[in-house]
């Protein structure tokens, strides 16, 4: 059962992470994105943006190591082999290119009990170098509970 | 493409993916979520499941692609979000079929924005619920 006093709960920025072209043509081939912006800077210039723009699903890199702080915090008390994705979001303020700088701060949005499920909601924000805001994550984790 | 061109219920573009194990280990590792639910038959045994399952977010990228590949920038995509309603089960020795099909779902000419409903089944049944990409224009 995950704890339901940790609703409202901020968790500390995460180290700035760089995103690199190299990660983003990575994450890009595992997509099976075949969009130039994706893998080629000259077509990304071209479009518009400093450098490769990372797929609209990236972020989850960067939700990823906020996840890590709260799977650790004892006072959630998560057990991550039951946990099962249940919904995710992303609003993009801008698309993230290589270069970027992002760090992130994430939120407990709800804690809510189905039966003997429980269902956490998080909020991750995510920022660029200079503290704007770049995109937000949002995603369901429904932890199963004991038989 | 003009955006007073588009229609509502327009089908904009259809894609197969192959999920292998292959598939499974190179997200995993793009992606850095490492669980063995992903890649391991007796882990993801031992947690009760039937199987290896492909990871939702894999699923989820994919699925954009269709609406990418239409408005040809991934940079366009503004709000994506889905729900995941089954699991993708991916077999050591062959592979998973996902078929995603977009379609117009709405119209925003004051915001110039066109929302994309995604359909992604596997075997014909759907593994994404609700799965929406809005696009700038």
């Amino acid at each position: 059962m995950v704890n339901p006093n940790v609703q409202g709960k901020k968790y500390p920025e995460t180290d700035p992470y760089l995103v690199g072209r190299e990660r983003i043509r990575e994450f890009a081939n595992a997509v099976f994105s075949t969009n130039p912006v994706n893998h080629d800077v000259f077509a990304a210039q071209a479009a518009g943006y400093t450098d490769l723009v990372a797929p609209p699903t990236f972020a989850v890199v960067i939700q990823e190591r906020s996840l890590h702080t709260v799977l650790a915090d004892p006072e959630a008390d998560i057990d991550f082999s039951r946990v099962v994705h249940g919904d995710q979001r992303f609003i993009a303020n801008r698309a993230i290119v290589a270069g970027d700088e992002l760090t992130s701060v994430l939120t407990v949005a709800s804690v809510k009990s189905l039966g003997a499920h429980s269902m956490i909601t998080f909020a991750t924000e995510i920022f660029d170098a200079n503290k704007e805001l770049v995109s937000t994550a949002i995603s369901t984790l429904v932890v199963r509970g004991g038989e | 493409m003009d955006i007073l061109s588009l229609e509502v219920g327009q089908e904009i573009g259809s894609r197969t993916f192959s999920f292998t194990r292959d598939s499974l280990v190179k997200y995993a590792g793009a992606s850095g979520d490492f669980n063995p639910i992903h890649y391991r038959d007796d882990f993801a045994k031992s947690v009760g499941l039937d199987g290896v399952l492909a990871h939702g977010m894999l699923t989820m990228g994919a699925a954009v692609q269709v609406a990418v590949d239409w408005i040809g920038d991934s940079g366009k995509v503004i709000d994506y979000g889905v729900r995941f309603t089954k699991p993708v089960f991916v077999p050591a020795d062959s592979l998973a079929e996902v078929i995603v099909t977009g379609k117009i779902g709405a119209i925003d000419l004051e915001n110039k924005t066109v929302r994309v409903d995604l359909t992604a089944s596997c075997l014909d049944v759907a593994v994404l619920g609700k799965a929406q990409a809005v696009v700038k224009f």
